[in-house]
């Protein structure tokens, strides 16, 4: 589960991590509260006001301002709060701008050089082990960094028992820090793998860390995911969701249990596995079509989560088509043929053709009952056999 | 001959009389898998599918000789019934639960390593079966044949579509072993196949992997260097966005080095049989053998 920059902000706040003090406004009237409220708290003379949503790349898309009065944070945050907001990560229909993050300004000049670092946490999936990575060319893409000068992205790998003081020590000394600002990314580190441990999290980006003109250490943006297996230890995080951001046929699919994935091609699919489904999109895009979805029904196939997956597959009119592939172990194909030919009864008319493959236990007893419906429905044992038919559909 | 699991097996179910347990534990018996008891903490002395129920995985381990445990206990427990199983001395663990988190298998990973005899299978996976000798894990049985073909996936059902393919053609399996979707994983791609490698009695492997990762990759290589038999491999996902995690919490694009098509192309490299469809395992196997 992904979180917006205000929700990470409170975890690494509560994690002992600086951050920049801010309020998350969902109107212009209160932007200018809240702004006001920073402004007392910190007396500074700048205020960011960024779009929420659940993209990167939001500076460039007009969605960060820097305000230097009341009057601008107010215009900026009307003129925000309510835009279609189009990033590199949004895609080109954007997304739409609900509330901003209206945050004390870090980067006003002084005694020291204002400064810009990296700092992520991940798994290193080889090795079983969570590491840090960072990087001295902060508040830039990384992976341009990583593409244009590796030897500027450096990795501590983390043991399973903590990280321990040397290796906060040896990031700071990296990052070329040193005095109060190197003192500062000690505890800015430590602090930032326990928020990341502490709160099961899957991904903890801060691009930018800055360092301020007074040397301190600072999270100017935070990108957090949660583990979704661990959410059930973190019921105060469960209410970070944000459905907003989801796309409503995926948030429909959860709510019946089912693993879907919206794509943009033009056969549906529903298929018992997750391995398997994404075997099926393949054969789909082999067979000349494009999949409009990845859906996963699991273990449970029957007339309801076929029902289901039917509704959510048809919402989007580019489906042409759609392949049911199943491969009965404990599922038994004679049940879920009878499941197709119920749900298919229960929805009424499905304009699109339906091609059901059916293979392991009681396949062709699934079959006849497929055949014998009389449904515009085309049945398959072999793989070969449903590809086949799936270009037949889309030609 | 055959890797991790024979008929002499002797096979443990953690989670024993829980409905998962139950159900799964009665169909490995059915297929002849030689299941000399379960655990479950609190219903020790109890009897259950006519087998011993211990409070323990030692008690169980001291009373029935077990060295093979199955795990079907729910997530936030999964990863303590690994721990409890190594410690007893059980030599091949493997977990069925789906869905434990991340950090959980970070310890888990690291607390193995203190049991270097004990081989953890999975979680996040169906099992692994020798046709004809044991059945530990949630595969139906019926499909597979006893024969010289070592199947090893990151997958469950796309791994019964390659058996099926497999016995259809009469190649039966020596080991199937599905090793899980997950991040972190006891077994990894490379491991199974140095397993079936090193097996005299398997001819073929097959090599089942999905987007997210470099175990396919990394087993690429040491095929390359090290190889003696036929290895058909495929990869699922290649029409999978970046960045979306596609059911398995595993298959995952993170980078350029993690799509389908990359790891075909080093497998490719590599000297294995790489099949663009899924419809064309087995037949690209019995191609391979000749």
């Amino acid at each position: 589960m992904n979180l917006h920059e205000y929700q990470s902000k409170e975890i690494l706040r509560q994690a002992g991590v600086p951050v920049p003090a801010g309020l998350i406004a969902f109107t212009p009237d209160e932007a200018g509260k809240a702004a006001e409220t920073v402004i007392k708290l910190t007396g500074t003379d700048t205020i960011a006001v960024k779009a929420q949503i659940h993209a990167g790349g939001r500076g460039k898309g007009g969605g960060v301002k820097i305000a230097k009065s009341l009057e601008e944070v107010a215009t900026y945050a009307s003129n925000i709060i309510g835009m279609n907001l189009v990033t590199h990560q949004t895609g080109p229909q954007g997304k739409l701008v609900r509330k901003v993050l209206i945050e004390q300004g870090i980067y006003q000049p002084g005694p020291s050089e204002i400064k810009e670092y990296y700092v992520s946490i991940l798994l290193n999936r080889s090795t079983g082990r969570h590491m840090i990575i960072y990087s001295p060319q902060g508040g830039m893409d990384i992976e341009a960094v990583a593409a244009q000068t590796p030897e500027l992205i450096f990795k501590e790998e983390i043991h399973p028992i903590g990280i321990q003081a040397y290796q906060a020590r040896k990031i700071a000394f990296n990052l070329g820090l040193s005095g109060k600002a190197f003192q500062q990314m000690v505890r800015f580190v430590q602090s930032l793998y326990e928020a990341y441990i502490k709160n099961d999290l899957s991904l903890l980006e801060i691009n930018p860390v800055v360092k301020t003109s007074n040397d301190d250490i600072l999270a100017a943006d935070a990108k957090c995911s949660i583990d979704d297996n661990a959410l059930y230890r973190h019921s105060e995080l469960a209410n970070y969701r944000d459905t907003n951001e989801e796309d409503p046929a995926e948030v429909e699919a959860g709510e019946h249990n089912l693993n879907f994935v919206k794509l943009d091609g033009n056969v549906g699919c529903m298929v018992n596995g997750a391995g398997l489904a994404m075997a099926t999109m393949d054969i789909i895009k082999l067979s000349g079509g494009d999949p409009a979805n990845f859906l996963d029904v699991g273990g449970g196939a029957n007339a309801k989560t076929v029902a289901a997956g039917f509704r959510i597959i048809l919402k989007d009119p580019n489906v042409k088509a759609i392949l049911i592939n199943i491969f009965g172990g404990i599922v038994r194909c004679d049940r879920v043929a009878q499941g197709v030919v119920d749900a298919y009864k229960e929805i009424g008319n499905i304009p699109v053709p339906v091609i059901v493959r059916l293979q392991g236990t009681n396949a062709l007893e699934g079959k006849k009952l497929i055949d014998e419906s009389g449904l515009k429905v085309y049945s398959a044992i072999s793989l070969q056999e449903a590809a086949d038919l799936v270009k037949r559909m889309v030609n | 001959m055959s890797v991790l699991i024979n008929k002499n097996s002797r096979v443990v179910v953690q989670g024993f009389t829980g409905s998962e347990g139950t159900f799964h534990a009665s169909q490995m018996i059915e297929y002849g898998t030689n299941v000399v008891g379960g655990v479950t903490p609190g219903k020790g002395g109890q009897t259950h599918l006519g087998r011993p129920v211990f409070n323990t995985v030692a008690e169980a381990v001291k009373e029935t000789g077990a060295d093979v445990s199955v795990i079907f206990v729910p997530p936030a427990f999964a990863a303590d019934g690994i721990f409890e199983a190594a410690a007893a001395g059980i030599k091949v663990i493997v977990c069925i639960t789906e869905g434990i988190p991340t950090n959980d298998m970070v310890k888990v990973k690291h607390f193995l390593t203190g049991y270097p005899e004990t081989r953890l299978v999975g979680p996040n996976c169906p099992g692994v079966i020798t046709p004809d000798e044991a059945k530990v894990g949630i595969m139906p049985g019926f499909i597979h044949k006893k024969g010289h073909i070592g199947v090893v996936s990151r997958s469950g059902t796309l791994t019964y579509e390659a058996v099926d393919q497999l016995t259809k053609l009469g190649l039966g399996q020596s080991t199937c072993i599905g090793i899980g979707g997950d991040p972190i994983i006891g077994t990894t791609t490379l491991d199974a196949v140095k397993l079936l490698m090193a097996d005299p009695d398997t001819h073929g492997i097959v090599m089942i992997g999905e987007i997210g990762g470099s175990m396919e990759t990394d087993a690429a290589r040491w095929i390359k260097e090290h190889g003696t038999k036929p290895v058909v491999g495929f990869i699922a996902g290649q029409t999978a966005p970046k960045g979306r995690r596609m059911g398995h919490a595993g298959a995952i694009i993170g980078g350029a080095d993690d799509t389908a098509a990359a790891k075909m192309k080093i497998m490719r490299e590599c000297g294995i049989h790489v099949v663009e469809s899924p419809a064309n395992i087995g037949q690209t196997m019995k191609n391979a053998l000749k």
